[in-house]
């Protein structure tokens, strides 16, 4: 007791050190997000949190009354050029529309299964951890609004982060760039799959691929879907440097398409449906998709024209059956089957719809 | 409410009222937290650390000072994804060994302000990472450079930020 006594601070240290490893090896063997952890987590996080909601929304208030009603300064010279921009975008829109559907077209031919982004929630960025060890951001939506862990952080740009920690009236999200975060990652062109995770400095590396592929700087990354958290097919990045990494693969460092250090809004994904694209009767069907179509099936001959009925050509009597796109894969089979060659080349051709003069 | 710990009759004991006991490392949280959304590269300083070692050099208490480090320490901790105790265990280390040396030295003047955070941050870096690859198995990195370079800029800093709480002290 007296040693105690005589060592008073000294033993308060020990004390206090003691509490918080035995705090800490509690939570290392409990990984769970339950309990008496998340309690003590969340009055720290009251204590500093709601106070970055009342100055973001006071600051939102301030700039959203400048921006809107004093400062219009070129905005007529905008709204031109914005129109421009929105004629341009159209035209582009036409052309993307028509690979769209040919691209959906195959997706039900072959039966694929793609992921649709049906439900979002945007989120307005309050805060962050203000550590360097720990890339994550606090967002202003929480349970409340639906949100729960594991769902996708995403901007226009690119991929974010993943929800990790949820409260009634925010969230955590954890940064791709963050050590302890991993995504699955594809390249673009090459079709490799590897994992993203983020280094000690804040950058984003692609692992796992063999160091005998080739994989070119400015390469994009997409989205794997492999993780089941982001849906297959979202940016992630450029190729910015590829390096020999540990073992036998490949150290692909990427510069993330999104601006992960200067978020202010961002887009909860809530909901991922997985759907067959359906063929819609109005598509435009033309020979190079029935071609595709065809593949890798044997075309069907052309029958004889029977004698004495001259002028009885294939691309002059079509079938009924393909005078007008089939509406879904199973039909299409028989489109297939029922187009002829034209006359004049190879391969079957969309037969013309006649309109009645 | 005053609260302050005496230990010595050589070196002057300071009192910090409650109300800054409070708010002051609150505000340095909150900046913490809220700065880097516009200026990323505000993450470098560690305010919540600084004010640490000012209360526990101000006080001259271990016993505060190791308190003091660790309620700020655990509060940092739960704004973060990483198990809590992470910057609680760092800083009540650095509260206990930063008010002893309080005790035992003159620590008023930039000089030694400027050394004594230099050196702190270091400590606090490299307990921090031990603890973390340690006991919370993380995979974390010290960047030897990045943290020198942090070292500086955040002792650069601590002088005028303890000059500016030093108008928040009162005798004891």
């Amino acid at each position: 007791m007296n040693i105690i006594s005589r060592h008073r601070n000294l033993t308060v240290l020990v004390l206090a050190l003691f509490i918080q490893v035995v705090g800490l090896a509690v939570q290392v063997k409990r990984p769970t997000d339950h309990g008496p952890v998340r309690l003590a987590r969340l009055w720290g996080i009251d204590m500093v949190v709601p106070a970055e909601h009342v100055v973001m929304n006071g600051q939102g208030w301030i700039y959203n009354g400048w921006r809107n009603y004093l400062y219009l300064r070129d905005v007529r010279h905008q709204n031109d050029r914005l129109q421009q921009e929105n004629l341009h975008l159209r035209l582009e829109l036409v052309r993307l529309a028509q690979d769209a559907g040919q691209a959906q077209r195959l997706q039900a031919l072959f039966k694929f299964k793609e992921q649709v982004i049906s439900e979002t929630i945007a989120a307005q960025v309050i805060g962050t951890s203000g550590s360097e060890n720990s890339r994550l951001i606090y967002i202003d939506k929480g349970s409340q609004d639906g949100l729960k862990p594991d769902m996708a952080v995403v901007v226009p740009e690119g991929i974010v982060g993943k929800v990790v920690h949820v409260f009634p009236t925010m969230a955590q999200v954890l940064e791709i760039d963050d050590q302890s975060s991993g995504v699955g990652a594809l390249m673009e062109k090459a079709r490799l799959q590897g994992i993203l995770k983020g280094t000690a400095s804040g950058e984003t590396v692609v692992h796992y691929i063999m160091a005998d592929e080739k994989i070119e700087v400015g390469e994009p990354v997409i989205t794997s879907g492999g993780d089941r958290i982001f849906p297959k097919g979202l940016p992630i990045g450029r190729v910015v440097q590829v390096n020999a990494g540990a073992d036998t693969f490949l150290s692909i460092r990427v510069k993330p398409a999104a601006t992960l250090n200067r978020l202010e809004e961002v887009l909860v994904i809530t909901k991922i449906d997985e759907q067959q694209p359906a063929l819609t009767p109005d598509m435009p069907m033309r020979a190079v998709d029935i071609l595709a179509r065809n593949l890798p099936s044997v075309p069907v001959k052309p029958p004889t024209p029977v004698a004495g009925q001259p002028g009885a050509t294939p691309a002059a009597t079509p079938p009924p059956a393909a005078t007008k796109p089939a509406p879904h894969a199973g039909d299409a089979a028989s489109v297939v089957a029922n187009a002829k060659p034209t006359a004049t080349g190879n391969h079957p051709a969309v037969p013309k719809k006649e309109t009645p003069r | 409410m005053q609260s302050s710990i005496t230990s010595s009759e050589q070196i002057q004991v300071h009192r910090l009222g409650l109300p800054v006991t409070i708010l002051v490392p609150l505000g340095a949280l909150f900046i913490q937290a809220y700065v880097p959304i516009y200026l990323p590269f505000f993450t470098i300083l560690d305010l919540p650390l600084l004010v640490t070692i000012f209360f526990a050099v101000a006080r001259r208490g271990p016993i505060s000072g190791l308190l003091t480090g660790g309620v700020i320490g655990l509060v940092q901790d739960s704004l973060t994804h990483q198990p809590l105790g992470l910057y609680g265990i760092a800083k009540t280390i650095i509260g206990y060994l930063a008010s002893s040396l309080g005790v035992k030295l003159d620590v008023e003047n930039h000089g030694s302000r400027f050394l004594m955070t230099f050196f702190f941050y270091l400590l606090h870096q490299v307990i921090y990472a031990a603890v973390a690859r340690g006991l919370a198995s993380e995979a974390l990195q010290l960047r030897w450079g990045h943290v020198l370079i942090a070292a500086v800029i955040n002792a650069i800093i601590a002088v005028p930020f303890f000059a500016l709480l030093d108008k928040t002290k009162g005798r004891a």
